[in-house]
């Protein structure tokens, strides 16, 4: 049958050259080429269930007053957007398990995107000719963010509402333009009628059609590219060696797809997540103890709570402090990271094309600079919950702040020595073993001589 | 049938009860860990038939793809820029038609950028105002009018201009602090704005052994007794107060608006 559709395409569109070469395209057998996938598989989890969900998903601001079978809202006034999540979560069939499974996947949606990053950094994938699949990369990555942020916003709960009203205050907080920008894209003084309606369509049409966009453009630039690979026998620049496409690489890309919607469904059927109900529609007055935000928004929260009040002041204007950690400190780090492709070749006056991979001992500043990162991006996610700790461990709050505004600075340093010494201590010792490839030969006379191999 | 197969088999029955599964408890209605279980037993069935499938049934094969090398292809690098060079001669023949061209396209992008302005009212001093004026009575949530010793000391109210319950800009906190404590204040009672000056979170917590309020987003503190002076956290400045007096049937009354703007702080802000 199938077989029949493709000689029917081939006469008409001429397909057998490239779907010989699709069928028969190699795939570098390494469980950790198959990371990004995971990301492409949680956003198909998410567009299923996303679907699911916005049949039933009322994007607006109207007071309603609450009647359905949750005791303890009942009669209480509360937007349509907060009422149809209600309405979804405890009436709709299977509509909670949707709605779990769709953060769930959101979740590791963005988990995948930063997992297969750090494949990408420690093994110098992005360097010529993959710096644009990079830079594409990190784009999706802020991508998923925003995308999360806006999902996490529209239930209008008061958890969602304080998020986004801290998100209108960094907006606000923009030299020049931002008062403006936050009336613009909230309609208003806070909080405004219009603002959901906006997010809706922002989530489901706007994000996720510009996220398709990306995918597609990454999918299609690695695959006119072919895969890197790691060094091994035979393995050269010109070439990339691996199982075919159809059926080996088919059949274990369809385990990944398979077992990423079974975890999915898994954590949303056992595992609760953002049970909105609890904590009661969006009250501008109202605030809830302690209050954190989606794991992916940790780090920005924690930027928010640790950094010093910088507020700048002139004639007549002022620049808010959470312009620095809000806006400079986001935006600074994704120019940080667009730029790591360019800047390294540039550092390392190494601008040529690289299909080998390398280890991450192997570059050990690389390596380096890569713990560094990670340390200050997971200080900053502790720091998002410093409240939290400073109650567990019965420390007084401002001691937290100090203690994660120290590890800041020092982390990131102290993961740079450890990250270095540890990769060039890995190489140098690696070094001892290397022996040069040879080839035995047998002599006439029955001993053996050596014949070096390239 | 050798073990692996059976393997297999199972993983697929397991899918097929998994289906059967969903059908029963999705028509039953049974809720979220059962239809979610069922859900998992055909995904998990899925995907270890997938992965038996990979492992046991396709025999291992290599192939071996050869990359485009680009600097090999000088000639056809040559003819592109030669096209494209071709093709950009051909259309700047008209020197001054061409710059009137880009002047047009210039001039649209410029004005499609105009409807942007509908999307939101100019800000003007939306910002610089609440809606409290003097002689506008304090209501709480409930709806009731706050009397002048309607607080004890160490107590705390959430309160609104009269007829703007839930308005966000005009949310403003009563304090009453005990005597000797504070500037100014009306027989103990001091108000400020809700609105943290940080992100705008609404100041939700007060501790009266300190005469602290407390920002439960980031942490910021502001002393009651001070001005609603910043004591701790990400703030960079103190809480707007808002001017009390008492009216002669003895009901709490704003004496005017905030002195400064409430809430996060903004560029045309001083």
């Amino acid at each position: 049958m199938i077989r029949r559709l493709l000689l029917w395409s081939d006469d008409r569109f001429g397909v057998a050259t490239f779907l010989h070469h699709a069928l028969k395209k190699a795939f570098p057998d390494h469980w950790s080429f198959m990371l990004g996938e995971i990301n492409l598989y949680a956003f198909i989890v998410l567009v299923a269930t996303g679907t699911f969900l916005a049949f039933w998903f009322v994007p607006g601001h109207a007071n309603v007053v609450y009647e359905g079978p949750y005791a303890f809202l009942r009669g209480q006034r509360m937007s349509e957007a907060y009422d149809s999540v209600l309405h979804i979560s405890f009436e709709v069939n299977a509509g909670l398990l949707i709605r779990q499974i769709h953060h769930w996947a959101a979740n590791i949606f963005v988990a995948g995107i930063v997992v297969h990053m750090g494949r990408i950094f420690f093994t110098g994938s992005f360097r010529r000719p993959r710096e644009l699949n990079w830079i594409i990369g990190v784009l999706l990555l802020f991508a998923g963010m925003f995308e999360g942020f806006t999902g996490y916003s529209m239930p209008d709960d008061l958890m969602s509402g304080i998020g986004l009203r801290i998100a209108v205050s960094i907006l606000q907080s923009i030299p020049f333009i931002g008062t403006w920008a936050t009336f613009f894209v909230t309609g208003g003084v806070w909080p405004t009628e219009i603002l959901i309606q906006r997010l809706f369509f922002t989530h489901v049409f706007i994000m996720p059609a510009l996220i398709a966009l990306g995918i597609t453009v990454h999918l299609m630039i690695l695959w006119r590219q072919k895969h890197a690979q790691f060094p091994g026998p035979r393995r050269t620049e010109e070439n990339v060696i691996g199982s075919p496409m159809f059926p080996h690489y088919t059949a274990k890309t369809l385990a990944l797809l398979f077992g990423v919607i079974a975890v999915c469904c898994a954590l949303g059927a056992f595992v609760q997540i953002n049970p909105v109900w609890l904590w009661g529609p969006y009250q501008t007055w109202r605030a809830i103890s302690p209050a954190q935000p989606d794991w992916f928004i940790g780090w920005l929260e924690g930027a928010l709570r640790i950094s010093p009040h910088w507020a700048i002041h002139f004639p007549g204007h002022m620049i808010p402090s959470p312009f620095w950690p809000g806006v400079v400190l986001p935006f600074g780090l994704m120019i940080l990271l667009f730029a790591y492709p360019f800047v390294e070749a540039k550092l390392r006056g190494d601008a040529a094309e690289h299909n080998l991979l390398n280890r991450p001992r192997d570059v050990p500043a690389r390596t380096g600079f890569g713990v560094a990162f990670t340390i200050f991006m997971l200080t900053l996610f502790l720091a998002g919950s410093d409240d939290v700790q400073a109650r567990f461990f019965h420390l007084p709050i401002d001691d937290m702040v100090l203690g994660y505004r120290l590890l800041c600075f020092f982390g990131p340093l102290l993961g740079f020595w450890i990250g270095y010494n540890v990769a060039a201590g890995l190489k140098a010792r690696d070094g001892t073993h290397e022996a040069e490839r040879v080839r035995l030969k047998r002599t006439p006379e029955g001993g053996y001589e050596e014949e070096p191999v390239a | 049938m050798n073990r692996r197969d059976r393997a297999i088999a199972g993983a697929l029955l397991l899918s097929i009860a998994g289906s059967i599964g969903f059908m029963v408890t999705y028509g039953k209605q049974l809720g979220t860990q059962w239809e979610g279980l069922a859900l998992v037993a055909v995904f998990a069935g899925f995907l270890l038939t997938a992965l038996g499938w990979a492992r046991w049934i396709l025999k291992h094969e290599e192939v071996i793809d050869l990359r485009d090398t680009y600097p090999d292809k000088v000639e056809e690098r040559a003819q592109m820029i030669e096209a494209f060079d071709h093709g950009v001669a051909q259309l700047t023949r008209r020197k001054w038609l061409t710059r009137m061209l880009y002047t047009a396209f210039g001039l649209f992008g410029l004005a499609a950028l105009f409807p942007i302005g509908s999307l939101g009212p100019p800000p003007d001093d939306a910002l610089f105002h609440t809606r409290w004026k003097r002689g506008i009575r304090l209501q709480r949530a409930d709806g009731s009018l706050v009397k002048i010793d309607d607080i004890n000391v160490g107590g705390a109210a959430t309160v609104f201009p009269e007829g703007s319950i839930g308005d966000s800009q005009s949310m403003t906190v009563l304090v009453r602090l005990p005597e000797g404590v504070g500037n100014n204040t009306l027989q103990g009672l001091v108000a400020y704005s809700k609105m943290c000056t940080h992100a705008g979170c609404p100041v939700a917590l007060y501790r009266s052994s300190d005469h602290r309020l407390i920002c439960p987003c980031h942490q910021s503190a502001f002393d009651a007794a001070n001005d609603a002076a910043v004591l701790d956290g990400p703030a960079d400045h103190s809480l707007p107060r808002l001017p009390l007096e008492v009216s002669t049937d003895g009901y709490v009354r704003a004496a005017g608006d905030f002195p400064a703007p409430v809430g996060p702080g903004f560029w045309e802000e001083s």
